[in-house]
């Protein structure tokens, strides 16, 4: 049987199989369905210090084979977290890691500090690439020099592993890659969600209450296994790919395009189980195809 | 409420209208607990635009059948697809989502009104049915935009007396529900409503001058159905987003920044 364990700095899965922020709640959502503990590691919703109310209705509007989202990091921030979520999700037997956002270098430093006190959080995915927020998020992601300062800043107070999340919105990402990670980052996420517009035609109106919003889903598959692709010849920290995974044959072809682990994210919606699924497809692709261990996948593509 | 994801079996798929059609769907199990003003979330397969699940309200329980009645109004290419199943064709639902309405635990002289519009109709003919088990004798109030469009008359009857409205005048009184006179005739303890948003705001606005408690049904656009993706928000009068799906859909209209 083939080994599915990985390695994300000093962060150990059980297999590299996790759920994307802002897709699975806090797990806790998705525990009537299945054994959210059978996961490698479920990014939590973005945290900000502060809580968010985000945009208004409405955030969301379906596409062919996606779907564009507005929420604008609504969460009810860092300390009410802390007082009552952690405590609901801090025995779950997987990797609980919180993805933090902010506004300012100050703020992503504050939220990233006040989670670096749970013990039972072992990284944070810092979310430099949210393209819902008029401040911050995506505004740090777009260039080296945001990239770097935001990442410094936090990498001084967070001493376990850090995810910096990267944004497809860019001219090249591999550039964003090689600065935070020349800044410490354990591992780069990519990718978040691609800007994208909707509108009603009848109407003659946006469909979306912030008129643009995050494009997501299998649609953007193509683009973020190019993406993992560039960014893996360019770096050396292990890569975390995401972007319109839907089953295990996706999570192959991220993994052979360099990542070492996956993220599962707008698919959670219209299959609520398929994080297991793709845990035991990669599993039976391994033995099938003689690797001892799905480690063995990363990068491993034949050209 | 514990939710499922389950394989379900089209039993009957009923096309009521060139616009509407009647999903009945079984399992080999019993089917879990449902209450009035839940939904469910339909997946449907190999659609070219259709990507997400379908919410749909819970139409009717037949517990002696072990069947689960959806009333689908074909509005996208998802729906279209749904209007296709067949008979023995496997549906994944996942259920009971949401909260359903609130039934009055006492005083059984109560009377209570159910406003459905359109497709709204759906929820109050399991509602009718479980406030009739419970031992009220509701009143049902159905707008539409014509007679062709009100669909189901004789199985509201079974629960209730049925009033209609329809915008053209070819059934029941001519206008639109608010408009009835059964609401001059009769006070009301309780209104319950789903329909066309403009319907249950001017709904609310009635019951909130009169007096009358009221719950709405809200629809709004949503993707996962769990609370997880905080989508289909609502505004709430603390100034607070919520989600629909998980707060809702159902919510007393006091909760709501509608009559602002």
């Amino acid at each position: 049987m083939a080994e599915l364990n990985v390695n994300i700095g000093n962060l150990q899965m059980k297999n590299p199989v996790m759920t994307a922020s802002g897709t699975f709640g806090y797990g806790i959502e998705y525990a009537d369905f299945m054994d959210i503990s059978r996961l490698g590691g479920i990014i939590v919703k973005g945290t900000t210090i502060q809580p968010r109310e985000g945009n208004l209705y409405p955030r969301m509007a379906e596409t062919p084979s996606g779907m564009l989202n507005a929420v604008g990091l609504q969460n009810k921030g860092a300390d009410y977290f802390t007082e009552h979520i952690y405590p609901q999700i801090k025995d779950i037997d997987t990797n609980m890691i919180v993805n933090v956002s902010g506004s300012s270098v100050e703020t992503y430093v504050e939220c990233a500090e006040k989670i670096a006190e749970l013990d039972k959080i072992p990284a944070i995915e810092l979310n430099i690439s949210c393209p819902n927020v008029k401040q911050g998020g995506m505004a740090f992601g777009v260039t080296t020099c945001g990239a770097s300062e935001v990442v410094k800043a936090v990498r001084k107070v967070y001493p376990k592993t850090l995810i910096v999340k990267l944004s497809p919105n860019v001219t090249d990402i591999t550039e964003i890659a090689r600065a935070v990670e020349a800044e410490g980052a354990d591992s780069v996420s990519l990718i978040n969600t691609m800007l994208g517009m909707a509108i009603n035609a009848e109407k003659r109106k946006p469909v979306l209450s912030t008129i643009t919003g995050g494009l997501s889903g299998p649609c953007v598959k193509p683009v973020a296994l190019r993406m993992v692709w560039q960014t893996y010849k360019a770096v050396k920290i292990p890569i975390i790919g995401l972007g319109g995974l839907s089953n295990w044959k996706d999570a192959v072809e991220f993994l052979l395009a360099g990542a070492t682990a996956i993220q599962i994210g707008t698919y959670n919606f219209v299959d609520p189980t398929v994080g297991i699924k793709v845990i035991e497809g990669l599993e039976d692709y391994c033995n099938r195809h003689g690797f001892s261990s799905v480690r063995e996948l990363t990068g491993a593509l034949d050209i | 409420m514990k939710k499922f994801l389950l394989d379900l079996k089209v039993t009957e798929n009923c096309h009521l209208h060139k616009n509407y059609c009647l999903l009945k769907l079984t399992s080999d199990h019993i089917l879990p607990e449902m209450l009035p003003g839940q939904f469910v979330q339909v997946r449907v397969d190999h659609s070219p635009t259709t990507f997400l699940r379908r919410p749909i309200s819970i139409h009717y329980v037949d517990r002696t059948a072990n069947e689960l009645w959806l009333l689908v109004q074909l509005v996208g290419d998802g729906t279209r697809r749904m209007a296709e199943y067949k008979p023995g064709d496997v549906v994944n639902v996942m259920l009971p989502l949401g909260n359903g309405f609130s039934i009055p635990e006492e005083n059984k002289g109560q009377k209570l009104l159910l406003i459905g519009g359109g497709v709204g109709t759906a929820p109050m003919l399991y509602l009718g049915a479980v406030l009739k088990k419970a031992g009220y004798t509701p009143t049902f109030l159905l707008g539409a935009r014509s007679k062709e469009d009100v669909l189901q008359l004789d199985l509201f009857e079974q629960f209730g007396e049925v009033y209609v409205t329809t915008e053209d005048g070819s059934l029941g009184e001519k206008g639109y529900v608010t408009n009835h006179s059964i609401l001059k005739e009769v006070h009301f303890d309780q209104i319950y409503t789903c329909g066309p948003k403009p319907m249950m705001m001017a709904v609310a606005k009635y019951a909130n001058a009169e007096s009358i408690a009221c719950e709405v049904s809200l629809e709004n656009t949503m993707a996962c159905g769990i609370g997880a993706c905080l989508c289909c928000v609502e505004k709430t009068k603390d100034e607070h987003h919520v989600c629909v799906c998980t707060e809702g859909p159902v919510f007393n209209i006091e909760e709501l920044t509608w009559l602002n």
